[in-house]
């Protein structure tokens, strides 16, 4: 099986819009949608939910007041300032380390496992889908994502499918690391902007510590055609494979309103560069040489 | 939001806690003075003292510290940094040394105070740089936090202790969606919000109604405009580049200001 893997220095680069309209082309691909704390996917997708299940990760601290001392120990150890001065536990800090349980001498902490998200399988038009949303405020969101994408690849070997789609979270912190690990490639979306420029080359510099081979897509390209050749550049002597770019469409947003991939919603502009783009990128995982620097 | 909020405020601080992908820097392009490394302990085994107990590995709750053989082996990258292994150790063969998990620096931009971490890449967490950006935070004026996307550990990080959170959302069903998410931390959190809608045009009802539903204030639109990603583009301000739009900032500013003071949702 191979999977592409769809991320992003900064959100609302593209990402989504891109993977969905991927989707559509591939014509049948499972799918997983790691971004866990904004996971909208699935408003372009409809799966049909079939299964639906609630993870649990990470754990809290609990301190049983009949047995609690109050001697205080805990709260001396505690690095994260989680225990009130009342002795008991606050569940936005705990980070559920069980330090608090090593000193205890009343033997009156315990660690709990928190439920810190729900993860869900189901059928799109185009191939199984699997999603998660992590609740409100929890931790665990990289183990959340490793579960997502495991859960996928279980579901598309059963249904005899040779292709994961992934759309990862934004930034480069755990939920990033849980979504590369092991990915046959990864599209990295940005924008010509300072920022995009920037997040772009943090996003490039995790993938090389993480061996997986890149390629960069720069979307509404037209915002600054300068700073796009900049990154087209930067990416040549990098030896990175960069895709044909996305111009700045406003039938992306429409298609989003009415929910849909953009390239079932229109054949503009940015309609026919996604098309490009995932031809550029299929051929890429099939092992052939990448053609490069965007022919447009 | 968060620079435009700051330059129309003048005298303020602003904290970039978006440590994964710190983008302030880039349009208000501050005098750095002052860097610091950011640092979690984790643990280091005494090979002597250390008698195979297994202690610290049953304590630590993060796979960090492991038996394998006849040595003790430390996965710093795994490690929270929580001192439990430590703790459990009856031998006092663990000692802590510092490993550095990023960076913070400091400076100013005209007359704001800036301060913005670093995480540095392949680091998982994100929580002891936020932590450390806001050990700057010194009250003595409006602080401005800019914090990272989503509603993970850290969003929660930045907005703790926080008088007010600003929820910025597009009029998309994918903007909506992320706004249900984060007013629901905000409520878990009982930090009072209120809503700007970016990239606004006619068909706003949804996040409209959204909001009135939910009982939050809506602080102001800014307009769907090409010509204010142009500027982004260019590493422009938009305020300075759109002179309409420095009065639209400065409303949403007063209001938001209102609204903390205030103490209403």
């Amino acid at each position: 099986m191979k999977e592409l893997v769809v991320i992003s220095g900064k959100g609302g680069t593209g990402k989504t819009t891109i993977l969905a309209s991927f989707a559509a082309l591939a014509g049948r691909t499972a799918l997983a949608d790691c971004d866990v704390d904004a996971p909208d996917l699935c408003l372009l997708l409809h799966p049909e939910i079939n299964h639906q299940e609630e993870f649990r990760g990470g754990q809290l601290a609990v301190i049983d007041q009949e047995r609690c001392l109050r001697c205080g120990r805990c709260r001396e150890v505690c690095r994260f300032e989680a225990i009130t001065p009342g002795f008991s536990v606050e569940p936005l800090d705990c980070e559920g380390c069980g330090a608090c349980r090593v000193v205890c001498p009343a033997e009156a902490t315990e660690l709990r496992e928190r439920v810190a998200g729900d993860w869900f399988r189901g059928q799109t038009k185009y191939g199984p889908m699997v999603y998660a949303r992590l609740r409100p405020a929890e931790e665990n969101s990289g183990k959340l994502v490793a579960l997502v994408r495991k859960q996928a690849r279980v579901q598309a070997e059963r249904d005899g499918i040779e292709l994961l789609l992934t759309d990862g979270p934004p930034g480069i912190g755990c939920p990033v690391i849980a979504t590369l690990g092991n990915a046959d490639l990864a599209l990295i979306v940005t924008e010509p902007t300072p920022s995009g420029m920037h997040d772009l080359e943090r996003a490039l510099a995790l993938c090389s510590h993480f061996r997986v081979p890149a390629a960069v897509c720069v979307n509404k390209f037209d915002l600054n055609p300068g700073l796009e050749a900049k990154i087209h550049e930067f990416c040549a002597e990098s030896q990175i494979a960069v895709t044909q770019s996305v111009p700045f469409d406003e039938s992306v947003t429409k298609a989003i309103q009415q929910g849909v991939p953009l390239v079932e919603y229109d054949r503009g502009t940015a309609s026919r560069a996604v098309a490009a783009v995932w031809r550029e990128v299929i051929n890429q995982l099939a092992g052939d040489k990448w053609i490069g620097a965007g022919v447009r | 939001m968060a620079v435009g909020l700051a330059i129309v405020a003048g005298r303020a601080q602003l904290l970039d806690c978006d440590v994964e992908e710190p983008n302030a820097h880039l349009f208000l392009r501050p005098r750095l003075t002052e860097r610091s490394p950011v640092t979690i302990l984790v643990p280091e085994v005494d090979a002597e003292r250390c008698t195979l107990c297994r202690r610290c590995n049953e304590a630590c709750q993060f796979h960090a510290i492991a038996v394998m053989g006849n040595r003790t082996l430390v996965f710093p990258e795994l490690c929270h940094g929580c001192g439990g292994c430590a703790l459990a150790c009856p031998e006092d063969a663990i000692r802590e040394v510092p490993r550095e998990v990023g960076v913070v620096e400091s400076g100013h931009a005209g007359k704001i105070d800036f301060v913005h971490g670093r995480l540095n890449v392949g680091e998982p967490m994100a929580t002891p740089v936020i932590r450390a950006v806001k050990a700057h935070l010194h009250g003595k004026r409006l602080t401005i936090i800019d914090a990272a996307p989503g509603t993970a550990c850290p969003v929660v990080e930045a907005v703790k202790g926080s008088d007010f959170c600003l929820l910025v959302t597009e009029p998309t069903p994918f903007g909506l969606s992320d706004l249900g998410m984060a007013v629901e931390v905000m409520e878990k959190m009982a930090v009072p919000c209120g809503v700007v809608i970016n990239r606004s045009e006619d068909g706003d009802e949804a996040t409209e109604a959204f909001c009135a539903s939910k009982n939050l204030p809506l602080l102001g639109c800014i307009p769907f405009d090409r010509r204010i990603a142009e500027a982004y583009a260019r590493g422009q301000h938009p305020v300075y580049a759109l002179p309409e739009l420095g009065r639209q900032f400065e409303g949403i500013l007063e209001r938001t200001l209102d609204c903390a003071q205030g103490g209403q949702r």
